[in-house]
């Protein structure tokens, strides 16, 4: 292939192309003003989204790459917009996520001189990011842009930071495109130990009540057919985490819920019950395993995960099966013999009534007083067939929606699961209604965490982005008020919020809105949502004092389980 | 510190700016003290060979290497404990050679450390001295109680591994012939 002297910017903007990026989230600046002169050339071949603030670009990154699969890319300038973009490379770290953050950074000879707008991104980064690079010239670029893709797509995914010298952006280079596919010191996928998958598949044939927590990995693995086939042939239930929610479908018979600390009843009661647990593509979070000296010690566990590091890393399993999902549950499959285990997997209907009757009856079909949570969440579920993309915010929003929205596809769920990052809800939407365009996509946050990132009503404008977003509104830091109430002798310190008008606000980004109080007005409001065309904000208010239950204290047994008031 | 051993951790690496710093960072995450670390060129060109001693449990240093061996530049990252690795460290001693000269015991001094004088001039004397940090620090502690050490300097630990080779050239070949190999499926 011949090659040409381009600039550093075009070479870099022709990388993200022969890398398969046709969209950006970012926001310019002073450092990264070259590439974005040159990209005015490119615009017809990258779409640019400008958000309102670094932050957002990086959520939006992780909403585009969670409901698609694809690499969500992340442009900003230096210095603060860095740090800026810091919450969102840490938020894809903790949940596997693959972006690309390229940040511009001062011109080389002025690198370590304190020069305006410089931060040591690289420095700041490499502790919450799969890699970080400078590039300090041009020459670099092919290379290191590539090899950013390659690093944050395979694997376990998650972020890469490219931190881009200006004179790189500017100098010229003889460029050529050059694929990166293998890194000698870098082995994503181990190889599959046959032995061990052989041993494991001898733990689930001779199982009599054996049990498969579902995570991410088998999302990103794509290894749902996989899974469900694996499930089926050996009879066993399964729960999810937050994160590996709608790897089944929630109507999928063997699909028990979800686990942790606001999860379903059985899954978390059956994990002390069960003789082999399964765990495949998901990393033991406390959030999951509560106190971990009482955690599934009666049964022999299986742990299935692409990342060795993770496995024996909180608990250690029985037979580690390190691997890609999709391979090693295919593998597994062909060894494991049919099996009914009808008994055990009914038993988990007497926990399902028992949370149906103290729980959730209460919070889907309240007789009186305000809105709750769960029924503005299952409402709006089920006007949409089910068939929508859950975005939410942090905290009780967070726990009710994925508790009470319900599933059909894969990568349906978008949240932050192992960071927690409240802000995060609504430039996540932005970023999967562009990685999802025909699909519908629902966010639902707090009062507190809409105010985090609401200057992003401003992208969504712009971009006409056809977001429906739902705001449970009870005046309150929730969560932490559930946690004052029950653990700290109701003193509310602090979460008390006096909020604005939010319908006001969407107003003056041209948003419609509606605010709703009475139980009456609530499907009307949604249907009015669902049916018009563009972005909605649904502001629903929403009894103050509501709790998120089923709940296992923090750090106490997985069977330790509030019910609340009407246990 | 009772329940702690003295672990070595090797680790090779491609030669890549802020790779200390990417390594150090996980030994801060899990509150481990460096003790010792020793940073050179390795056998093979271009790959470098960290060897870092801490005080750990095998728990914590199982976790920390998996996480280091983790960083997509790292090669390899392994553990070992003492008994494992046949390993050395170099210690310098400046000492006054008006003193020096006067102690009268040298000859015994030297022989009895198996130290060497790698310097005289008016001002001082450089002993140097090979060994494990007991006997390093029995010969500065010699020292110090008798005529004084101006200057003391310790190096880090180096070890080689007892038990097998060092197969990082075999890893290497592996590798090499695993991409190969996926080349060949891509063309075919």
């Amino acid at each position: 292939m011949e090659t040409k002297k381009i600039t550093g910017s075009e070479a870099f903007l022709r990388t993200l192309i022969a890398e398969g990026v046709d969209t950006i989230f970012g926001y310019p600046g002073g450092a990264i003003i070259p590439v974005y002169d040159c990209l005015y050339d490119f615009r017809d071949q990258i779409r640019h989204i400008l958000v309102r603030h670094e932050q957002g670009a990086t959520h939006a990154a992780q909403g585009y790459a969670r409901v698609n699969g694809k690499v969500g890319v992340a442009l900003v300038t230096s210095g603060p917009a860095a740090t800026n973009a810091i919450t969102g490379i840490a938020d894809a770290m903790m949940d596997s996520t693959p972006i690309v953050v390229i940040t511009g950074q001062v011109a080389s000879p002025l690198l370590g001189t304190d020069a305006f707008q410089e931060t040591d991104v690289v420095g700041i980064t490499q502790p919450i990011s799969k890699w970080s690079y400078q590039i300090r010239k041009p020459e670099e670029i092919a290379w290191a842009i590539s090899r950013a893709f390659y690093i944050a797509s395979t694997g376990r995914p998650g972020p890469v930071v490219i931190d881009f010298a200006k004179d790189a952006q500017i100098g010229l280079v003889d460029y050529k495109y050059e694929k990166v596919d293998y890194i000698r010191s870098y082995q994503p996928v181990p190889d599959l130990d046959m032995d061990l998958i052989a041993e494991a598949a001898d733990l689930i044939n001779n199982a009599k009540k054996p049990f498969a927590l579902v995570g991410q990995g088998v999302v990103i693995g794509n290894a749902e057919k996989e899974l469900m086939t694996f499930l089926e042939k050996a009879d066993i239930p399964a729960a999810a985490t937050v994160l590996g929610l709608s790897a089944m479908p929630t109507d999928f018979h063997l699909n028990k819920g979800m686990l942790g600390m606001h999860g379903n009843v059985g899954p978390n009661r059956k994990t002390n019950e069960c003789d082999v647990l399964i765990a495949i593509g998901m990393r033991f979070d406390d959030r999951v395993t509560g106190d971990l000296k009482t955690y599934a010690k009666q049964a022999k566990i299986i742990h299935f995960d692409i990342d060795i590091s993770e496995i024996g890393k909180n608990v250690i399993p029985a037979v580690p099966v390190a691997g890609n999902a999709k391979y090693t549950l295919a593998a597994i499959t062909e060894l494991i013999t049919p099996a009914k285990h009808t008994e055990w997997v009914d038993s988990f209907k007497i926990d399902e009534k028992e949370e149906d009757e103290k729980v959730i009856q209460d919070e889907l079909f309240p007789k009186s007083g305000m809105l709750r949570m769960g029924e503005v969440i299952r409402r709006v579920s089920e006007a949409t067939n089910n068939d929508a993309i859950l975005v939410t915010d942090v905290g009780q929003n967070q726990m009710m929606a994925v508790r009470y929205f319900k599933y059909k596809q894969t990568r349906s769920v978008v949240t932050s699961g192992g960071l927690g990052t409240m802000g995060f809800g609504l430039p996540a939407a932005i970023g999967a209604k562009v990685g999802a365009p025909n699909r519908e996509v629902c966010m639902f946050c707090g009062d507190g965490g809409i105010q985090m990132t609401i200057q992003e009503f401003g992208t969504i404008m712009q971009e006409h982005l056809n977001v429906k977003m739902i705001i449970l509104n009870n005046n309150f830091l929730g969560m932490v008020r559930q946690w004052q109430e029950l653990f700290y002798k109701e003193r509310y310190s602090a979460t008390i919020m006096e909020n604005p008008d939010f319908v006001a606000i969407a107003a003056a980004y041209k948003i419609a809105a509606k605010h709703i109080y009475e139980r009456e007005e609530l499907d009307g409001a949604i249907k009015e949502m669902l049916s018009h065309d563009g972005p909605y904000l649904l502001v629903a208010e929403v009894e103050e004092r509501g709790m998120v239950y089923p709940m296992v204290p923090a750090g106490t047994c997985v069977t330790n389980i509030i019910m609340g008031d009407n246990q | 510190m009772s329940d702690k051993t003295l672990y070595t951790v090797t680790i090779f690496s491609e030669n890549i700016v802020g790779l200390l710093n990417q390594i150090t960072i996980i030994f801060t995450r899990r509150q481990l003290n460096i003790e010792t670390l020793s940073v050179s060129p390795s056998a093979l060109q271009g790959i470098h060979k960290f060897t870092i001693t801490t005080f750990s449990d095998e728990s914590t240093i199982d976790k920390i290497v998996k996480q280091i061996d983790k960083r997509v530049d790292i090669l390899k990252a392994f553990y070992n404990t003492d008994e494992d690795l046949v390993f050395q460290e170099i210690a310098l001693y400046k000492l006054s050679t008006e003193l020096f000269l006067k102690m009268g015991s040298v000859e015994e001094l030297i022989r009895k450390h198996n130290a060497r004088i790698l310097e005289i001039n008016e001002v001082c004397v450089v002993l140097e001295k090979t060994g494990h940090y007991v006997e390093t620090q029995a010969l500065f502690k010699e020292l110090s109680e008798s005529i004084g050490v101006l200057q003391f300097i310790r190096s880090g630990r180096i070890a080689i591994n007892k038990s097998k080779v060092e197969r990082l050239s075999d890893m290497l070949s592996l590798m090499e012939k695993k991409r190969l190999e996926k080349e060949a499926d891509y063309h075919e």
